[in-house]
């Protein structure tokens, strides 16, 4: 179970400055995810979301509030550790290595140094790549997009994270590609029992096989409940984007 | 030959003993062992310190070692080592050169290799550099190859040195006849105050003959490394150069790829980047479960492989 305990994050004014208004920033956030669930933040794009999924992997520190993993407060733990203790973590822009095949980043993910190449290839099957052709190609610039992007979502379920966070996996894949990774968390939501996996999305598809959804929008959360609860708010206009700008405005007008 | 001598033999030309074919063990200035086979012959030289290495024409899947070991502090030597590579061969030739250097005084091997390779020949050269020992004397290795191709011939040369040598001054030249191929990989790690310079100049003189030359090298610590390749097109030709390399700590490098182009039809592509590990690339490890340091050496070690 993880637990957001009002979590804010601010950018200092001159730091955001040089990022160019890039950074994003969280007010006051308190939520809960719970063992088994599987949770879908949506929102407009710069509400926060990603900086979200950062503050949880560790690669972004709150400027205030605790963040607690079964109980265990984890705000202070580096990225390492909060990956030994089971937060996994999906590029939404997957990283390239020179001369690091896939095998070795599923063998880094996994911790098994000796991981064959069959059990390498059951992941890569699982994200729909023809196993053998990608398993000892190199994770640089001659893998598509959509291929990284796979195999970045093959190393989190290799590492069998007890919470798995996927910050946009559809962003920079091509449509033939979407329905595999549809198929891909359709599958992870079935037999997903014990970990927790959050993602990021604006897929309809994707929100259609949540348990959860968060709608989070200018750095706070607008909506939170059952997907039976939060799907037709956001369904029934032209996109899920102009559904969670008009949940802005109210928001605005309160 | 004792424990250490035969560390660096390992490090090397990953020999754990006697190898198959031809070779020549050569231990602190003198020949430690020797053999020919019936198609690849090896002779003293008489005017000077080194061997001739001759293949005779259609010798297939042979190979020929002949690694160097300094285990003696302050012995400096050149070698001059000549290789005769007949026509319609495919050979190995494993070289290489390891120093321990326990003492004060600087060792020194400089290694001339001439090879003349045969029409249609295809050679697999493999040469690493080690160095071990703790002593205050520098290990220094300062290679000189130089290459002569026939045509339809082609060659992989693959040149390794990571960590332990103070100073080397690599220099290869290479010529190349009608359709020959060169292909070269370097990789170098340099730590401490090391320096390594390397400086190829191959000259495309024969139609249809094409080169790639690509180094890939990390220098951390107070380290410096100059690349300087030169490729020359003189005819209908492909050649292609790249420097890739990783910083560290305070280290410096100097990369000069560098194209001459006398013939319209001279197709020649230079690329060189230099930079530090990307720092998403630590993050994405470290969200795999290692540790900064760990993440480090992960890549370092893949993109050295």
């Amino acid at each position: 179970m993880l637990v957001l305990d009002h979590i804010s994050f601010d950018v200092p004014e001159d730091a955001e400055k040089k990022a160019s208004g890039n950074r994003e920033i969280i007010h006051d956030i308190s939520m809960t995810i719970e063992n088994g669930k599987f949770v879908v933040i949506t929102g407009p794009n710069g509400g926060g979301k990603s900086t979200l999924a950062k503050l949880i992997a560790g690669i972004e520190k709150p400027t205030s509030g605790r963040i607690l993993l079964d109980g265990e407060d984890i705000t202070d733990m580096g990225i390492t550790e909060r990956a030994k203790r089971g937060i996994g973590y999906a590029f939404q822009q997957p990283v390239r290595f020179k001369g690091i095949e896939v095998i070795d980043l599923l063998r880094i993910a996994s911790g098994d140094k000796r991981m064959t190449i069959d059990k390498a290839c059951s992941y890569l099957s699982e994200v729909g790549l023809c196993a053998q052709n990608y398993v000892r190609r190199e994770v640089n610039a001659s893998l598509s997009g959509g291929e990284l992007k796979r195999i970045e979502i093959a190393t989190v379920l290799a590492r069998g994270s007890q919470m798995s966070v996927f910050d946009e996996p559809e962003a920079g894949i091509d449509l033939w590609s979407f329905q595999n990774l549809i198929r891909v968390f359709e599958h992870l939501q079935n037999q997903n029992r014990e970990g927790s996996i959050l993602i990021i999305s604006h897929q309809e598809r994707i929100l259609q096989i949540a348990d959860e959804i968060v709608v989070l929008t200018a750095g706070k959360v607008s909506a939170h409940g059952a997907r039976e609860e939060i799907l037709p708010t956001l369904l029934g206009t032209a996109s899920v984007a102009s559904a969670c700008d008009r949940l802005a405005e109210k928001e605005g007008a309160k | 030959m004792d424990e250490i001598q035969k560390r660096i033999l390992r490090e090397v030309a990953d020999l754990h003993g006697i190898p198959v074919g031809a070779y020549n063990f050569r231990v602190n200035g003198a020949s430690e062992g020797r053999a020919s086979t019936e198609n690849i012959e090896i002779t003293s030289k008489e005017d000077k310190s080194g061997i001739n290495i001759r293949i005779k024409d259609g010798t297939k899947n042979e190979s020929c070692h002949i690694p160097v070991v300094l285990s003696q502090s302050g012995l400096k030597e050149t070698v001059y080592n000549d290789f005769f590579v007949g026509e319609n061969c495919d050979v190995l030739i494993v070289a290489g050169c390891g120093i321990d250097n326990c003492g004060g005084q600087d060792s020194q091997h400089d290694g001339v290799h001439r090879f003349f390779v045969g029409k249609g020949s295809h050679v697999r050269y493999v040469e690493k550099h080690y160095g071990q020992g703790d002593g205050t004397g520098k290990r220094i290795l300062n290679p000189v190859t130089e290459v002569h191709m026939e045509a339809d011939s082609s060659m992989e040369m693959e040149m390794v040195q990571i960590r332990g040598v103070d100073s080397t001054v690599r220099t290869t030249t290479a010529e190349l006849g009608e359709n020959a191929r060169l292909v070269v990989r370097e990789r170098l790690l340099t730590h401490g105050d090391q320096r390594a310079e390397s400086a190829y100049v191959v000259t495309l003189n024969g139609e249809g003959s094409s080169t790639d030359v690509v180094s890939r090298s990390v220098a951390r610590d107070n380290s410096y490394q100059k690349f300087d390749s030169r490729i020359v097109g003189n005819t209908t030709c492909t050649g292609h150069t790249e420097c890739d390399a990783i910083m560290m700590d305070n280290a410096h490098i100097l990369a000069l790829p560098c194209l001459e182009a006398n013939d319209l039809n001279a197709s020649l592509i230079h690329e060189a980047a230099i930079g530090k590990i990307a720092g998403e690339q630590i993050i994405k490890l470290q969200t795999l479960g290692l540790t900064e340091q760990e993440a480090e050496e992960e890549i370092i070690n893949g993109f050295l492989k």
